[in-house]
């Protein structure tokens, strides 16, 4: 048996902080993730360096920031020759796979012109021995269309389920705004699939049926990717039985009256109020034609509610993994880290979905670590913050690899003081759309238990807008202080430690190729 | 606000003198030589159907091909599109290089983006296949 320890990396997609059991969550049961958590190390403050899925995820493979990599949007595709952790682990000679949701390069993509795209046509081996470091990769998204493998499974296999998965695109090619479900609620739909048909438990299966392909003394790095709880919020309707929608508590940071939201919004820069009233489209990851502001309390609890069962799915599922995990006999050699790309509004400020709003809802992430049994790891809560910019270099120390210099973050701390003492004192976190003659611009940095969030010029802003937050006072980020005179000295000296420490820029960059 | 139709330009410089270049993209008959992702042509007088590399068969039609101006004009008429215009223009920079510019309107919006996010890797292909016939 090898001395090195294995890594299972567990992603879901726009799932919240506040969703899993061990983070205070009270609606989804995560047992599995919670005792992972109690028995490994559970981050406070994990942020992304997008909220957004495919500058995230590129960021999770190669260890750089949006900037660097190059992919500062969704519809960006990574350059196939970008670098990727999973190159260096199988290098390493690591053996190496991804299942589930990829997303490095756009879904549509008619002309079928991307890597990822044309591999669901053929076996899941790459030609070549690997694609981006990975010798095997089952893809998988939202659901039933696209050049993907659980697509194509579906299709071939229980054609009678596909219909039965919201539609996500509409008829002119945009975020489908059809409400559903009991309450109207947009990319909401009761689907009769059963479960083992779900992509969740399709993405576990074929994990287990990857590891089974495996020897007992191979190392192994497996990104094990789940599509949800990202909208479509259609989860197997039997499984809807597990949490009454009626029952699900309104989040904490939904003002109940519309003078409310509507105050607190216009508190902040304009992007926010017009989204809101729908004045303003700037981006492709919402419903371009919902207007948030008929959001009803109603559409936020049943969202909530199949957000929750979808979480429920995913932690069953890894369960299930686990313990194949366990009776090929590597339990004690196996690091597991479980977290997310970005996460979602969820009702927070009246609002649904994503965009360029750098608050809470959307960039505090569940981050768990689970260090292999093996090396008899300490349990603990990290509060010091740490981005997913850090995932690729701590695969890199798992492995016993030296982090390569391209990687701009540093492996995980184990605890506080390791934090402290290798200076994660702050993160970053960015953004860039340009859709069809809008363009925002936003860079924030989170340290010492502020957010502070600036605008650069755009056709929304002129560069002089931002926002501040104390995540101590402010927790749920409604008042904006970014014009406080009192605090002023905080917000200038986060600035100056915001712009000293951007990453380094890749150029030329590359081009917006696709809305998604 | 949301947009019903877009329109989307791509550019790339191109080393190579205006003429060479208008030779290959002003020929209908030769697009999969250049637009990656287009595997295969038909041209019959002013109908061109050409089959992308997922399988899909796109008819267009033909509207300008003027050597002089060197632009060229085409129309996907396939019925998911509801408005398309395509135009490709070479222009002479005057140091024996050029400049080519793909424009895409379309209708919706979104596939305005996607075709025109093809042209602009068509484009860097383009110079690909110029600078390979040196």
């Amino acid at each position: 048996m090898s001395s090195r320890r294995k890594i299972l990396f567990v992603t879901t997609d726009q799932q919240r902080y506040d969703t899993l059991g061990c983070n205070g969550g009270q609606v989804a049961r995560t047992p599995v993730v919670d005792t992972l958590a109690m028995k490994g190390v559970r981050f406070e403050r994990a942020h992304p360096q997008s909220v957004v899925c495919m500058p995230s995820r590129s960021t999770i493979l190669t260890g750089q920031h949006p900037a660097t990599h190059g992919v500062w949007m969704n519809g960006v595709p990574l350059p196939v020759g970008a670098p990727s952790v999973a190159e260096e682990l199988r290098r390493a000679g690591y053996r190496t796979a991804l299942v589930g949701k990829a997303h490095f390069q756009p879904y549509l993509d008619p002309f079928l012109r991307f890597a990822e795209n044309a591999l669901s046509g053929g076996a899941p081996a790459p030609t070549g021995g690997a694609h981006r470091g990975f010798e095997h990769m089952e893809t998988a998204a939202h659901g039933p269309t696209g050049p993907l493998h659980y697509a194509r499974w579906l299709a071939a296999e229980h054609p009678e389920a596909v219909g039965g998965y919201y539609q996500v695109l509409d008829s002119a090619m945009q975020v489908n705004a059809a409400g559903g479900g009991e309450t109207g609620a947009p990319q909401v739909t009761v689907n009769p699939i059963p479960r083992d048909l779900y992509h969740t438990d399709w993405v576990a299966d074929r994990t287990i049926t990857w590891l089974d392909s495996l020897e007992s003394d191979d190392d192994w790095f497996c990104w094990m990717s789940f599509p949800d709880p990202h909208h479509p919020w259609d989860p197997p309707e039997d499984e809807m039985r597990r949490v009454d929608w009626r029952e699900v508590p309104l989040p904490a940071a939904y003002p109940a009256t519309r003078s409310e939201r509507e105050r607190i919004l216009d508190n902040k820069p304009r992007h926010w109020g017009q989204w809101y009233r729908g004045d303003l489209v700037s981006n492709y990851e919402a419903p371009a034609t919902w207007v948030p502001a008929t959001l009803t309390p109603e559409q936020i609890r049943e969202v909530n509610a199949r957000n929750a069962v979808e979480c429920e799915l995913i932690d069953e599922a890894l369960g299930r993994v686990l313990t194949r995990i366990a009776e090929r006999g590597w339990e004690d050699d196996v690091d597991v880290v479980f977290t997310t790309d970005h996460g979602d509004l969820q009702g927070d400020f009246g609002l649904l979905f994503k965009g360029p709003y750098h608050v809470d809802g959307l960039m505090r992430l569940p981050l768990v670590w689970c260090p292999a049994p093996k090396i008899l790891p300490t349990p603990a809560v990290v509060h010091r913050p740490v981005g997913l910019v850090d995932l690729a270099p701590t695969f890199c120390s798992i492995a016993g690899i030296t982090p390569p210099t391209w990687m701009a973050g540093s492996p995980l701390p184990l605890d506080d003081d390791d934090a402290d003492s290798r200076g994660f004192e702050r993160v970053l976190t960015a953004w860039d759309s340009e859709l069809f003659g809008v363009s925002v611009r936003v860079r924030t940095i989170t340290r010492d238990s502020w957010v502070c969030t600036a605008y650069l010029p755009g056709t929304s802003h002129d560069g002089t807008e931002g926002e501040l937050y104390s995540l101590v006072e402010d927790p749920l980020q409604r008042t904006n202080r970014w014009d406080d005179p009192a605090l002023s000295g905080v917000r200038d000296d986060l600035l100056v430690d915001l712009w000293s420490h951007q990453p380094r820029v890749r150029t030329p960059r590359p081009q917006l190729e696709a809305p998604v | 606000m949301t947009p019903i139709r877009a329109s989307v330009r791509r550019q790339a410089r191109i080393d190579r003198p205006p003429k060479e270049v208008w030779d290959l993209v002003g020929d209908p008959a030769r697009v999969h030589e250049w637009f990656s992702g287009i595997v295969s042509c038909n041209v019959e007088g002013d109908r061109r159907v050409i089959t992308t590399a997922a399988g899909i068969e796109m008819p267009e039609k033909i509207l300008t091909v003027d050597p002089l101006q060197r632009r060229f004009q085409y129309r996907i008429t396939a019925p998911f599109l509801k408005e398309h215009l395509g135009t490709i223009d070479v222009l002479d920079v005057g140091d024996g290089s050029c400049l080519v510019v793909y424009g895409t309107d379309a209708e919706p919006a979104t596939l305005a983006l996607v075709i025109a996010g093809a042209a602009g890797a068509a484009l860097e292909h383009l110079n690909e296949v110029l600078e390979g016939d040196r």
